[in-house]
C-alpha cells in the first residue's frame, strides 16, 4: 500500500524514461514531416541542396530557416534574411536564460546543448520535474529532432529539385501557411493580435518604399515598441520563468 | 548566399549558447521579456502578409492569396501543421489551374 501511494508520487526512473523517449521520438516525427517541408521550400527559393542543409544543420532553428528562405525566395538580399533569421533566433537566448538554471549544463555539454535550444527540447524539458528528468528530456528530445529535422531536409530538398516549376504545385503558397500555423498558438490573447495585424499593415505599406526584405524588419520595429510601451505602468512581472513557460508550445 | 547562411547559423548559435551562460537576472527587466514575446509574433505575421501579397516590390493578389485563405479555414478546424500547409498548397495549385 505505501508502496503504490509512493509510485503514484514518484514515479520509478524507468517509466519516466520511457514516457520521455516516447514523446522526444514523437516529437521528432512531427519536426522532421515540418523539415520536408522546410528543404522544399529552400530549394523552391533558389538555395542548393548544400546550402539547404548546412541550414538545417548548423542554423537549427525552424522559424529562423524558413524566414531566411522566404526571404530570398521573395527576392530579398540574403543578409536582410540573415537578419531576420537573427532576430527570430532571439527567443532561443531566452530559452537558455530559462534552460540554464533547470539543467546546469558544464564545459561541453553546454557547448553542445546550446545548438539543441530550441523550441521543442525546450518545451519538454520545462514539463519535467526533477533535473534528471528534465536533462533527459532536454537531450532526447534535442537529439531526436535534430536527427529527423536533418533527415527530411534533404529528402525535401532532393525531391523538390527533381521538379522543374515548384509554383504548378504551389509550393509558393507553403511558407506564408507554414508561418502562420506556428504562430497561431501565440494569438490567443488581444495584444500579439492587435501587434500582429499592425505588423502586417506596416510591412504591406512600406512595400513599395523600401529594398525587399526591409519591410520585414519594421515590423520588429512594431514589437519592440509595444513590448516596451506594453510592459510599462504593469510592474514587475511574476517571474520571467512563468513567461518562458507560456511562450513556448510544442510544434508541428 | 554563403556569407548570409554563415553569418545566420553562427549568430543563432551564438544566442542559443549567451543564453545558458548569462545571469538569470537579465530576463527580470519586464520589457526586455516583453519584446521578446512579441517579436516572433511581429516578424511571422509580417512574412505571412509581404510572402502572399506581394512580388518584388509591388503589391498583388494571386493565387497565393487564395492559399493563404485555405490555410486560415484549415486553421480554424485545428487541423495539424501539415495538413494546413498542404491544403495551401493545394489551393494555389487549383486556382492557378482555373484562372
Amino acid at each position: 500500500m505505501a508502496d503504490e501511494e509512493l509510485t503514484e508520487t514518484d514515479p520509478p526512473w524507468s517509466t519516466t524514461r520511457r514516457a520521455v523517449l516516447r514523446d522526444a521520438i514523437g516529437v521528432g516525427v512531427a519536426t522532421g514531416a515540418y523539415g520536408l517541408s522546410f528543404g522544399a521550400i529552400s530549394v523552391a527559393s533558389s538555395l542548393s541542396i548544400l546550402q539547404t542543409c548546412v541550414l538545417s544543420l548548423v542554423l537549427f532553428s525552424g522559424g529562423s530557416q524558413f524566414a531566411l528562405v522566404g526571404v530570398v525566395g521573395g527576392g530579398g538580399a540574403p543578409m536582410t534574411g540573415a537578419a531576420t533569421a537573427l532576430l527570430l533566433g532571439v527567443r532561443n537566448g531566452f530559452y537558455g536564460l530559462r534552460l540554464s538554471r533547470l539543467l546546469r549544463l558544464r564545459s561541453w555539454r553546454r557547448i553542445a546543448g546550446a545548438q539543441l535550444v530550441i523550441d521543442e527540447s525546450t518545451a519538454m524539458a520545462l514539463a519535467r520535474t526533477s533535473r534528471p528528468a528534465a536533462r533527459f528530456a532536454f537531450w532526447s528530445t534535442g537529439l531526436s529532432v535534430f536527427l529527423l529535422w536533418n533527415l527530411a531536409t534533404l529528402i525535401g530538398a532532393v525531391a523538390t529539385q527533381a521538379l522543374h516549376d515548384p509554383r504548378v504545385f504551389g509550393l509558393d503558397a507553403a511558407p506564408p501557411a507554414a508561418f502562420l500555423a506556428l504562430m497561431a498558438p501565440r494569438l490567443r490573447s488581444r495584444e500579439p493580435r492587435v501587434v500582429a495585424l499592425v505588423a502586417a499593415i506596416v510591412a504591406i505599406a512600406s512595400v513599395p518604399f523600401v529594398p525587399t526584405g526591409v519591410p520585414v524588419l519594421f515590423a520588429a520595429g512594431v514589437a519592440v515598441v509595444a513590448g516596451f510601451a506594453g510592459a510599462r505602468g504593469r510592474g514587475p512581472r511574476k517571474t520571467s520563468s512563468d513567461d518562458d513557460a507560456s511562450a513556448v508550445e510544442v510544434r508541428a | 548566399m554563403w556569407p548570409a547562411i554563415i553569418v545566420a547559423s553562427l549568430g543563432c548559435y551564438a544566442i542559443k549558447l549567451f543564453g545558458l551562460s548569462v545571469p538569470r537576472k537579465w530576463l527580470a527587466r519586464p520589457r526586455i521579456a516583453h519584446t521578446a514575446d512579441l517579436l516572433p509574433v511581429a516578424l511571422l505575421t509580417a512574412l505571412v502578409a509581404t510572402q502572399t501579397f506581394t512580388n518584388g516590390r509591388h503589391l498583388v493578389i494571386d493565387a497565393r492569396a487564395a492559399g493563404l485563405l485555405a490555410a486560415i479555414v484549415a486553421l480554424r478546424f485545428k487541423a495539424p501543421f501539415l495538413v494546413v500547409v498542404g491544403v495551401a498548397c493545394l489551393a494555389a495549385a487549383l486556382v492557378r489551374l482555373a484562372v
